[in-house]
């Protein structure tokens, strides 16, 4: 039987539309905008002033604080502004306006395509260079993969897990460049494991993805400490907690990070980035974007680098359909709807879902019928109807000794809910306010 | 019968010997209270809104009671005449309070402020403004979702089905600062009332440079400092191109209303006065979904 986690989930139909479809490159455009804040943490400050000359690969912005990344130019132009732009937050934040002019890289950069399997660096190198690079969770949680990869005293890692899972439908981005990029991702595991001072790695990834479950498994040969695992196709087997518990049969305690079960889980994006930054001194400035949709001409996934407009990726995909009712940037069932397709591509951005309207459009909500499947389909073991109650008349002490903080925010109640109830919503809000109900206790 | 009447004495008599042990009970543990708190709270209008910064009518009493000044004590539902009464009550002087309302300061009406895109989830303003900015250009402006609404005991704040804007009913707010609290962008202020509820407020709360904020609202503060330079009491202040007047130093003298370029200072309750020539703008309305 294949592996899979022990709580709750739901199977929501695939759509991957875009699975197996060649990594394409898109034009950079004559203006990018690089936001400022594309990671969780302290935005970067800028280091670049008006009318600064950047190449691709110079660094614009510098981290501030330990939990923050830092941010470099994706093209090489002329600086134009530093003002606010619209982003994914829905807020107009800070950002860097570069007028691109030709594509020249910083002389560091090794732009070949051959793959650099040895490297001679310490655990402390290599940190040091995946913080210089600026790179993030790039499955979507932006959160900076230096700090993640230094164990808190106390703690040790032992096992590191390489997340392929790519649970969310229609997303195929982590998919292509498994298939693509292979065996830079498997070097890029030997390096985090040097860095983490492991001697085993497990790549998980659903059993929807054989290809890139052969590929992997036809290349680990060479490299011992590494396996490959299939997993069963259930949502949210991508979610880090999820994951371990598939993979090691380990379950992360509340309010506790994976390193305290031992595991620390990385990306296949960022594991890619780490090779790119460690093995030829590329920082992070481009990514995989997933553009798909039922009515989407030509469903793709494309190499983008940070900054592009998000129209300038769907105008290669086919343009905006005209069924078009929604644009969620992420997928499905994390993603977010944007309000307007100006905003930039930045490092978290994994897709961009076009519903249209007829899917698009919200049910209307009815009352709760006290059918309890929010819990059975909760991967965390929460209670969602309970917590949305207590959001909704502010019990925020309840809420809390409900472990509305362990949401891991994937969605699966409200997908689930026969009554159309914004479950997720609520729970957002009250997770918000009683974390910030906690951090004033502490403070 | 015997049996009745058995059943009546025993009863009766368990029911005497019970209230004797309660009436013993009460008498032992019976808690001195001071008599003013309960003479104080029978004075207090029992909304329990929670505007006076106390949990209820009842803590509010007894906090009036316990304190020496009465000078930190307002409430705002009962207003001047209320508070006159419990400090007659506790032989204290009562602080004059000028009498506050709320008001709401956007006026981003559905004309004003184009829509840019449609927003369908909770009918919740906090929920909608952790999301994005809003469904207009401003993300700064109301949202329309009533939470303030929600919020309000007394009925006194209603969203305008027309403009989608909240409105105050001033004879109904209290000034209790609930809709204060409630509102995640901070549009609502509680301002002094004024003489006869005549007030004059920057209807605005954008932040964005000038040209961006009139793109997005016609009625928007652009931060232009016209109003500034034109208030002979330094009552005006600018600051993240937005003006805001300090009603302490505002003499209602009027004169910052009619070189406002954009119209975004409201002047409540005046008489009439000449015409205005007005700025009307044709709108153009772009739809991203």
């Amino acid at each position: 039987m294949l592996k899979t986690f022990r709580i709750g989930g739901i199977h929501p139909k695939e759509n991957k539309i875009s699975a197996g479809k060649a990594i394409q490159k898109i034009d950079i455009p004559e203006q990018v905008i690089i936001p400022l804040s594309q990671h969780i943490g302290a935005p970067c400050q800028p280091i670049v002033k008006k009318g600064d000359k950047v190449k691709v690969g110079t660094q614009i912005g510098k981290s501030v604080g330990y939990v923050s990344a830092n941010i470099h130019s994706p093209v090489s132009g002329t600086v134009q502004k530093i003002d606010t732009a619209l982003d994914s937050s829905g807020y107009k934040r800070d950002a860097v306006f570069i007028k691109t002019e030709g594509d020249e890289w910083e002389d560091t950069i090794d732009r070949s395509n051959n793959i650099k399997r040895e490297f001679n660096l310490s655990s402390e190198e290599i940190l040091e260079k995946i913080s210089k690079a600026g790179i993030v969770g790039m499955g979507g949680a932006t959160f900076p993969t230096h700090v993640k990869l230094t164990p808190p005293p106390g703690t040790k890692a032992e096992v590191l897990i390489i997340n392929g899972v790519e649970c969310e439908p229609y997303l195929t981005s982590d998919h292509a460049l498994m298939l693509e990029k292979t065996e830079e991702i498997l070097v890029g595991t030997t390096i985090v494991m040097k860095a983490l001072k492991v001697d085993k790695a497990i790549i998980g990834i659903e059993n929807n993805k054989k290809d890139a479950i052969s590929r992997f498994r036809e290349l680990i040969k060479s490299y011992p400490n590494i396996s490959v695992e299939e997993l069963k196709v259930q949502y949210p087997q991508g979610g880090e907690k999820q994951l371990i518990d598939s993979l090691i049969r380990r379950q992360v305690p509340s309010g506790s990070l994976p390193i305290s079960v031992g595991a620390v889980v990385q990306n296949v994006g960022s594991i890619y980035a780490i090779y790119e930054a460690v093995q030829k001194n590329k920082p992070l400035v481009e990514r995989v974007v997933t553009v798909t949709g039922k009515d989407v001409k030509l469903p793709m996934n494309i190499l983008a680098r940070v900054g592009i407009p998000l129209s300038n990726l769907i105008e290669k995909a086919g343009g905006l359909p005209e069924t078009t009712g929604k644009i969620v940037s992420g997928g499905p069932m994390m993603g977010k709807a944007i309000a307007s397709v100006e905003i930039p591509v930045t490092k978290g951005t994994s897709g961009i879902l076009i519903i249209p309207t007829l899917e698009a459009k919200r049910k209307a909500m009815r009352d709760c019928i006290r059918c309890s499947k929010c819990i059975s389909v909760c991967p965390m073991g929460l209670n969602p109807t309970l917590l949305m109650n207590l959001t909704e008349y502010e019990v925020w002490d309840r809420a809390e000794t409900n472990h509305i903080t362990d949401c891991i925010e994937c969605g699966s109640c409200s997908y689930t809910c026969p009554s159309n109830r914004p479950l997720l919503d609520y729970i957002k809000l009250g997770k918000g306010r009683v974390n910030t109900i906690i951090r004033a206790r502490k403070n | 019968m015997s049996v009745l009447l058995t059943a009546v004495a025993t009863l009766g008599a368990i029911g005497a010997g019970s209230a004797a042990i309660l009436y013993m009970v009460g008498q032992k543990f019976k808690v001195e209270e001071d008599p003013r708190i309960q003479e104080v709270q029978d004075s207090l209008p029992a909304a329990n809104c929670g505007g006076c910064g106390f949990p209820g009518c009842a803590s509010f009493a007894a906090a009036c009671v316990k304190a020496e000044t009465m000078d930190d004590l307002f409430c705002p539902v009962g207003g001047q005449t209320t508070m006159d009464r419990v400090a007659e009550i506790l032989g204290q002087k009562a602080p004059v309070a000028v009498k506050k309302i709320a008001v709401v300061r956007c006026s981003g009406t559905c004309e004003s402020r184009p829509r840019t895109n449609l927003y369908d989830g909770v009918s919740n303003c906090t929920i909608a403004s952790d999301l994005y900015g809003g469904d207009t250009g401003c993300s700064f402006g109301c949202l329309g979702l009533g939470d303030c609404v929600d919020s309000c005991t007394f009925d006194a704040i209603h969203i305008n089905p027309v403009t989608m804007l909240p409105e105050v009913v001033e004879d109904k707010c209290t000034a209790c600062g609930a809709c204060v609290k409630a509102c995640p962008k901070d549009i609502i202020e509680l301002r002094k009332q004024g003489p006869k509820s005549r007030r004059i407020y920057v209807s605005c709360v954008n932040e964005d440079k000038g040209g961006v904020a009139k793109k997005a609202c016609e009625v928007a503060c652009i931060g232009c400092t016209k109003c500034q330079q034109v208030c002979p009491f330094e009552a005006i202040t600018i600051e993240n191109n937005l003006a805001f007047i300090i009603d302490d130093k505002c003499r209602l003298c009027r004169k910052c209303v009619p070189v406002c370029p954009t119209n975004s200072i409201l002047e409540l309750n005046f008489p009439p006065k000449k015409d205005k020539p007005g700025t009307q703008k044709e709108e153009t309305v772009t739809i991203t979904a």
